[in-house]
């Protein structure tokens, strides 16, 4: 299946019901998919006149107790934001998927992995976070996408499914496990009609700045639970690395072969993958300090995983950039010439 | 000499909370509120309703009714009121909006909920100003209108002309019902109710989408007693908005 | 405090009671009472507002509850005698 196909039919499996969004290219496999598949399983799937509606249904319907979903890429995903600040304000559970494509603006339908900043520094206003997956294999966008729908339940947080258009349109075999359907937790919170108990009330505004700042200690609270138990990354070959590239989604996959290739060569190059981007596995680079001067962040952007690697690494080893923007991929050619030249460097 | 044999025959509904609002005194919200509990009690239906309070005056809602609630970001309430209503069909619905809120950002919620013909309920309080904000010019603010923002009147060139929202959604096919009502003296109180109740029939009987827009005086912002602001209301507003049902469900309610 | 009338002369068909936590003075419902048996007092009520009173010496209140429809406060309430022999509620 394309990667945004196996995304829904994740989600689906998940539990997830509802789905609301609006077409953008390179992710409209997703509400497409989407559109067959619900109503086989008694589900909702509704096209909404724009993203910004798309966010409120699926407000309306986190609101309301169910797992439900939207999707969209970059620029649909600013019209978002507000609304996923209300939904974090709020504490609801959701999942949303941005296929990332070329920016700013109305860009360009390419690959990029320019939305870094916004998905992990918040992106609307206010103090939150969402929890930030990003996939890096079609199977992985499957496995991520289902434990995406138990982790906002868990944190009663919205959490991002951050992929790029490359692995919203490649096609790779998948596996499905067979699972029974998931126990869903109750939610005694949600609106369901007043029946038999006091009325329930969805609301973020709290004009008393006393109870603002305990809601928002709230949400922080959660936050650093998440980085205390969540953090997931993965280590390549860093064991006995002379030198890391740090990358996540298809820039991770096309470092691995780069890796491949500069072993052969003598060059002991290695990958830190991180998966959750947020929360970001600094630990793991302030460790790989110890052993390793130099690192390599590539990204299909102009330098905003840095940023996170650098914090980790807190001046302790050299950090460098590779990146190509506008739709442009890295090739494992131009990454093995740039960590060539930092070995270079260095010996 | 005093009776013993005395029967209450009008107090405050079981639905709206003996909470003192903090809207102005002879504000159309306040009487408008009263109506929406006095048809969901009669209905019978409080335990099933769920409304979706605006950004806006009367943002507080949700002290004020005691049933189910979301607080909506600006405009955006038919959305929300859509997942609920999605998720579950069979409670009772409505979103309670102004007139920024419903024609102005939330203009593009409004028109696609009653275009989907979705089952909910809209209660749309039209002042013909922004309130809460102090007074800015309204989409349905009239030609000639003084508020803060148009401080010698709308003029056209500038700001072109008020919104018809009734008129407007009645020409879409999933619009069921759609009424224009007043709160500005009793006779039309009385009636607002019965346009109110339908409303909420409408979506009941699973007919599609309603809304029921109610001119409204605000006396505060008009810079008028509320006796003048009802006046106003009669003479000024119901001049370009008139009273009326829009459109009817083809089936009975 | 409730502004209640004293009749003196003939049996008392209805009364309204008006609850000044309620009542903001906004006086619609003085405008709307078709017999005038509503107006705002001189006084100020304990929330700031000069609240409505029902002054009904001759006991003509039909108990129609027009008043009470158009209070945006909620705070008239409506008494009416109990018809004891058939006729309108």
């Amino acid at each position: 299946m394309t990667g945004n196909e196996a995304i829904a039919e994740a989600a689906i499996q998940a539990g997830c019901r509802y789905y609301f969004g609006y077409p953008i290219t390179p992710q409209n496999e997703i509400p497409e998919y989407m559109s067959r598949r619900l109503p086989e399983v008694g589900g909702a799937f509704l096209q909404a006149e724009s993203e910004i509606a798309a966010i409120y249904m699926v407000f309306g319907a986190a609101g309301a107790g169910a797992r439900a979903m939207t999707s969209s890429s970059s620029p649909g995903i600013s019209l978002k934001q507000e609304g996923i600040s209300y939904i974090a304000a709020a504490e609801l559970p959701c999942v949303i998927a941005n296929i990332m494509r070329g920016g700013p603006g109305l860009g360009g339908i390419q690959p990029s992995q320019s939305d870094y900043f916004q998905a992990t520094k918040g992106g609307g206003h206010g103090d939150y976070h969402l929890l930030v997956l990003a996939p890096s294999t079609v199977q992985e966008a499957v496995s991520l996408t289902m434990d995406a729908f138990d982790l906002a339940d868990k944190y009663r947080n919205p959490v991002m499914i951050l992929g790029d258009g490359y692995i919203g349109q490649m096609m790779e075999p998948v596996v499905f496990e067979k699972k029974p359907p998931p126990s869903l937790p109750v939610k005694e919170w949600a609106i369901t009609g007043a029946k038999g108990r006091a009325a329930n009330l969805i609301k973020t505004l709290n004009l008393d700045p006393v109870i603002l700042e305990q809601n928002n200690l709230k949400i922080n609270r959660k936050l650093r639970e998440m980085t205390k138990n969540e953090v997931r990354v993965e280590n390549y070959l860093t064991d006995d690395a002379e030198v890391i590239i740090a990358a996540y989604g298809t820039v991770a996959r096309i470092a691995k072969t780069a890796i491949q290739v500069l072993r052969k060569t003598g060059i002991k190059a290695g990958l830190i993958r991180p998966i959750t981007l947020f929360p970001f596995p600094y630990e793991v680079f302030e460790e790989v300090t110890e052993r390793v001067g130099k690192i390599l962040v590539v990204e299909m952007s102009l330098g905003q995983m840095i940023e996170d690697v650098k914090l980790g690494v807190c001046g302790k080893a050299e950090v460098s950039f590779y990146g190509r923007v506008g739709g442009m991929v890295p090739s494992y050619e131009e990454i093995i010439t740039e960590t060539e030249k930092l070995v270079k460097e260095a010996r | 000499m005093e009776t013993t044999e005395m029967e209450q025959i009008f107090g405050r509904p079981r639905t709206l909370r003996s909470v003192a609002t903090h809207y102005c005194p002879g504000c159309g919200h306040g009487i408008t509120h009263r109506l929406v509990a006095e048809v969901i009690d009669e209905l019978g239906i409080r335990e099933q309703t769920v409304g979706v309070a605006p950004v806006g005056c009367s943002v507080f809602l949700y002290n004020y009714l005691d049933v189910d609630m979301y607080e909506a970001a600006h405009g955006r309430a038919p959305a929300i009121a859509t997942g609920c209503k999605r998720v579950h069909p069979d409670l009772v619905v409505f979103t309670y909006q102004g007139d920024g809120d419903l024609a102005a950002i939330g203009t593009a919620e409004t028109v696609h909920a009653a275009a989907r013909g979705e089952k909910i309920t809209t209660i749309f309080i039209n002042n013909a100003i922004y309130g809460m904000t102090g007074g800015q010019m309204a989409p349905t603010s009239l030609v000639g209108q003084k508020t803060t923002t148009t401080p010698t009147g709308r003029l056209i060139e500038r700001a072109g002309y008020p919104i018809r929202v009734s008129e407007l959604l009645a020409t879409l096919d999933g619009a069921a019902y759609i009424a224009r009502v007043a709160v500005s003296s009793a006779k039309y109180v009385v009636q607002a109710k019965r346009a109110i109740k339908k409303a909420f029939e409408t979506q009941m009987k699973g007919l599609g989408y309603s809304l029921v827009e109610v001119l409204s005086q605000c006396p505060t912002d008009w810079h008028m007693t509320p006796a003048d602001a009802t006046k106003w209301v009669e003479e000024k507003m119901m001049a370009y908005y008139p009273l009326g049902e829009f459109k009817v469900p083809k089936e009975a309610v | 405090m409730n502004s209640v009338a004293k009749t003196e002369k003939k049996e008392r068909r209805a009364k309204i009671v008006i609850d000044e936590d309620f009542c903001k003075g906004c006086g619609l419902c003085v405008s709307t009472c078709p017999l005038r048996l509503i107006r705002l007092a001189n006084r100020v009520s304990p929330k700031g507002y000069y609240p409505a009173e029902f002054i009904d010496t001759e006991a003509k209140c039909t108990g129609c509850a027009l008043c009470a429809t158009m209070c945006p406060d909620v705070a008239i309430k409506v008494f009416r005698t109990k018809k004891k022999t058939g006729g309108e509620k």
